[in-house]
């Protein structure tokens, strides 16, 4: 009967497909997250005078809220020497992002803002057409009070741009720290 | 002994008798004083449905005389003797089948011819009468449309139906939208089978190639239930035509050009068919489109290239017969370059941009983002014609690879997002005759699928490991209840069971109260995340009951009642995460049950020679209804973003389309089709997001047959503004300048009228072909708007003017 030998040219398909194993799926390492940015502000004239800024997201898009810590007071009339760092610590050990970013730096830019006390922030560091990238900068507090400092992370912006409204591009990290300028 | 004329059936004493009467070589009707008043009453049907066959000639052969059925399929012979004769049946559309009848008293005899170049025919004109369901009404597009829509997407040619729209992400990728419902609420069924192409997704759109089909159906009705029962939107059946029952080869080459996009396609097919029923087939389409444009800029990034095969080989007998079919749908496509948001800042500096962030020049290339599809589909089917019915059985198998290739930092290339779906099935189905007045059929099906996220991505899983085993039975009973009802009515269960494999975010998994819920589930707890082993099984049970009451020949109304249950698919039960094209937290829920949906139609459709009318009317309860609402916000290192939840509630839609055709003088025709949908939240009459807006299409078109059959029309198209929809917008900090922003992702854009102009025409080729030569320009005035149903509206508007040329030569 033409039907049965249908029936048995599908068999083979059907064993093929049950013959699966049942192992749970490997974990997935995420590569491109980036759980932790960390900023150290030296005093350029005080080498003992180091502030720490940090934000960290250790289940990214979870539901935990990033822990967002400043280690104390920026000191008015004097300028900082700024690094950024970024990590992945979701892997382990943990990856420096910041690497990355420097590799590519015509597709990145950090931007920063202050709002209710005075800062000026001079780029340190430039990808291969000058334009700035922002992993080293200058922070220098004009003067004495408290407000919010708001360092965001672009991934390709339109380079050169006039700030952080026109640039485009999409954002990476933006985490705003409270700050006390004394 | 008794012995017996074999001519007339006289009977003989011995052989020397019969040897006596051979001898002399007389016939018996001569000889015996015969019985020669006998009736032979023949009524020629259809073998598909049982549909009188008009026109047929009937020979009997050893008399010479013939006859011709009348409009009911019947045709009488009299005065005739009792003898065995040869009749010759043939008809038009139809190969002639030689059959021999013993006439012994006055007979009646049912003769059931395959009717089968009217499958071919269907394809050529508009009008065809055979439906998929005979109690709902049902929504078809003929080859001639799709002929025209031959460089477009199935979405695009869905669209041309009343009360279908599309959900759009761009230009290519486009969804039908079938009464406000789409996705996962709607089945497509190509050649038989159940396509399983992650169809869950918004941005994916169905793997199917337009130019491989020749007749699309919409159906609600029972019918559907021999396809899926959680279609609670509908189901649309993409089917090819039926192969000649005798020796022929025919084909065609379709060639497109358009000026937006400035690409084109072409696409071949080719049928070989022979008397004895083999035949096989072949078709392919390539296509290949650079950059969309608006009227101000382009659209950078959003090209596509588009290959696709499909070959068919089997045999067609009347009583029995098989196929084997293969095709292969791939695509590479690019995705708005200005589209990848991340942050909701990004998405309100896009909206405040009007225009995209990147606009490149026109460009072939399709870079990153981008989509890449490849689907394989395999089936086998076999059937036979028993005395109780026609029995088939059917085997197909679906892989499903989908790649998708967002921005990414330390130049991986690799995709971010990469699917494997494979998906086997096996069904039995039975299609049987009760009696002249009614049918019945039923089967069996059993479904195995697998889907597989490749993890190499280096990005948390969006759609988890899962294994699903589904189990379904069916039966639908259809009957000429009185001379003017028709009554249908099916029932289905389907049984579905999931095993998938999953890691949680720890947090998020405590955070949802699932390490109470569901602590049988957890496999492993590796700190930041859980691998978990979730499990369900679902029972659905759907149904439906039809009617439908002809008033007259040309006046049906259609009254119809459907129940479909549908479990919630994998994107509603396991997301859990940023949604990265929607720059939102998108999370399910494990303990969804299924939804189910109690559709009600009514139809009135009335057409004669000089115009056609069809009034549709629904109301669509939907018990938990799954959709998605936004919560709060929520932080993350990269800002915050509008964190939405899958939830269910009831739900209700309604809505009523219109649809009328008139001819005025001789070749002017007047079309206009309107279609309205609303739809709420049932609680708080909250209105549903996506629902496509109100919208008006009427045409006009003149016909000059002494021209070649020039055809010249004019399309209007006037989408209204959604003004019920669900206010899902946020005030968003915005830490740089100290202020809270707007996020407007729910005002719908502006009403807009576009007006298209086509025209074709068509020659005969010499060697008995034809050739057919189409012009449509789109948006004719070259308006700048944005459509509610487009996912990408926020950062972009609609194309501009577009013209397409194709020229087609059927042989």
């Amino acid at each position: 009967m033409k039907l049965l030998k249908y029936a048995l040219l599908a068999i083979p398909f059907l064993y093929f497909s049950c013959s699966d194993d049942d192992d749970a799926p490997e974990p997935i390492n995420e590569e491109e997250v980036i759980t932790t940015m960390t900023v150290t502000l030296v005093n350029h004239q005080n080498g003992s005078d180091v502030v720490t800024m940090q934000t960290q997201d250790l289940d990214g898009d979870g539901p935990n809220a990033p822990v967002i810590t400043v280690s104390g007071p920026l000191t008015a009339g004097t300028s900082y020497a700024g690094s950024i760092q970024f990590l992945n610590e979701m892997e382990d050990p943990a990856e420096d992002i910041t690497e990355e970013v420097q590799e590519e730096d015509d597709e990145h830019q950090v931007f920063f803002s202050a709002a209710g006390v005075g800062m000026e922030f001079v780029y340190m560091d430039f990808d291969g057409d000058g334009n700035p990238l922002g992993t080293q900068f200058v922070l220098a507090p004009l003067g004495a009070g408290s407000g919010s400092l708001t360092i965001t992370l672009v991934h390709e912006p339109a380079k050169p741009n006039d700030g952080l409204d026109t640039a485009g591009g999409s954002i990476d990290i933006q985490t705003t720290f409270s700050v006390t300028v004394q | 002994m008794n012995c017996k004329c074999n001519k007339c059936g006289a009977s003989f004493r011995s052989k020397l008798a019969l040897a006596l009467y051979s001898f002399f070589s007389i016939c018996c009707i001569n000889l015996f004083a015969q019985n020669c008043n006998n009736k032979l009453s023949i009524q020629v049907v259809d073998l598909h449905d049982g549909s009188p066959l008009s026109n047929a000639n009937i020979e009997i052969n050893e008399l010479e005389i013939q006859g011709t059925t009348d409009f009911d399929g019947n045709v009488t012979f009299e005065n005739l003797c009792l003898d065995t004769y040869l009749l010759t049946i043939s008809h038009e559309d139809c190969g002639s089948v030689t059959q021999s009848i013993d006439l012994k008293k006055d007979v009646f005899r049912k003769i059931r011819l395959e009717h089968h170049l009217t499958e071919l025919e269907e394809i050529m004109v508009i009008s065809n009468n055979r439906n998929n369901s005979r109690t709902l009404f049902e929504n078809k597009i003929s080859n001639e449309v799709l002929e025209d829509y031959n460089n477009r997407t199935l979405g695009e040619v869905l669209k041309t139906v009343t009360g279908v729209s599309s959900l759009n992400s761009g230009n290519y990728l486009s969804k039908p939208v079938i009464n406000g419902l789409h996705s996962s609420r709607v089945i497509l069924i190509n050649n038989g089978v159940r396509l399983e192409d992650q169809e869950w997704g918004i941005e994916h759109a169905p793997s199917i190639d337009i130019n491989s089909i020749d007749k699309i159906s919409i159906i609600k009705g029972a019918s559907s239930l021999k396809y899926a029962g959680d279609a609670v939107g509908g189901v649309i059946i993409a089917e090819t035509s039926k192969e000649k029952l005798l020796d022929s080869i025919y084909g065609n080459v379709t060639t497109n050009l358009q000026s937006n996009g400035r690409g084109g396609g072409i696409s071949t097919d080719y049928t070989k068919t022979h008397s004895s029923g083999w035949y096989y087939k072949f078709q392919g389409t390539l296509k290949r489109m650079g950059d969309f444009e608006t009227p101000n800029y382009v659209m950078t990034n959003t090209g596509f290239s588009e290959h696709n095969l499909s070959l068919k080989a089997g045999l067609n007998r009347i009583d029995h017969g098989f196929d084997v079919y293969y095709s292969l749908f791939s695509n590479y496509l690019g995705i708005l370059r200005s589209s990848h948001a991340h942050t909701a800042i990004d998405i309100i500096n896009a909206i405040e941009n009007e225009v995209p962030h990147i606009i490149e020049d026109f460009s072939y290339d399709i870079n990153i983002p981008r989509q890449k599809i490849n689907h394989h589909l395999i089936k086998f089917r076999g059937f036979k014609n028993f005395d109780f019915g026609k029995f088939s059985m059917k085997y197909d198998f679906q892989s499903n690879d989908r790649k998708e290739y967002d921005i990414r930092r330390g130049n991986r290339t690799k995709p971010a997002l990469d699917l494997n779906l494979q998906t086997h099935s096996l069904a039995f189905d039975l299609e049987s005759k009760f009696d002249n007045n009614s049918n019945l059929k039923a089967g069996i099906s059993a479904r195995y699928q697998k889907n597989f996220p490749d993890p190499s991505t280096g990005v948390k899983r969006i759609i988890p490991d899962y294994k699903k085993y589904d189990f379904s039975l069916y039966s639908v009973y259809d009957t000429n209840f009185s001379e003017n009802w028709f009554i249908e009515a099916g029932i289905r269960y389907d049984f579905s069971h999931i095993d998938a494999y999953k890691y949680y975010r720890t947090s998020l998994w405590e955070a949802r109260n699932y390490d109470e819920l569901f602590p049988e589930f957890v496999v492993e707890d590796l700190g930041l995340n859980t691998l978990t082993n979730p499990k369900f099984d679902f029972h659905n049970i759907s149904s439906n009951l039809g009617a439908r009451y002809s008033i007259s020949e040309s006046e049906n109304i259609f009254i119809n009642y459907s129940m479909s249950s549908r479990k919630p698919n994998p994107s509603e039960l396991f997301s859990e995460g940023l949604h990265h094209s929607s720059a939102r937290i998108e999370i399910g829920d494990l303990s969804f049950n299924s939804e189910v949906g109690h559709n009600f139609s009514i139809t009135y459709d009335s057409s004669n020679e000089k115009s056609s009318l069809t009034v549709n009317a629904f109301a669509n309860i939907v018990d938990d209804f799954i959709y998605m609402i936004p919560i709060d916000l929520m932080p993350t290192i990269a800002g915050v973003f509008p964190y939405w939840e899958y939830k269910q509630e009831d739900a209700k839609l309604f809505g009523f389309d219109l649809k009328y055709d008139s001819q005025y003088f001789t070749n002017f025709f007047v079309g206009h089709q309107f279609s309205i949908i609303k739809g709420y939240e049932r609680a708080n009459d909250k209105p549903l997001i996506n629902i496509p807006p109100v919208n008006l299409k009427n045409q006009i078109s003149y016909n000059f047959p002494e021209l070649n059959n020039l055809n010249i029309s004019l399309e209007s198209e006037y989408v209204f503004k959604q003004n019920e929809y669900p206010n899902n917008n946020f005030e968003v900090f915005i830490p740089t300048e100290q202020t809270y922003q707007l996020l407007d992702t729910s005002t719908p854009p502006d009403v807009y009228h576009l007006l298209n102009f086509v025209s074709s025409i068509g020659f005969k080729a010499e060697n008995g072909g034809n050739y057919k030569i189409n012009l449509r320009v789109e948006n004719l005035f070259n308006n700048l708007y944005k459509n509610y149903l487009n996912r990408l509206r926020y950062f972009t508007h609609e194309m501009g003017r577009n013209i397409l040329l194709s020229v087609s030569y059927n042989y």
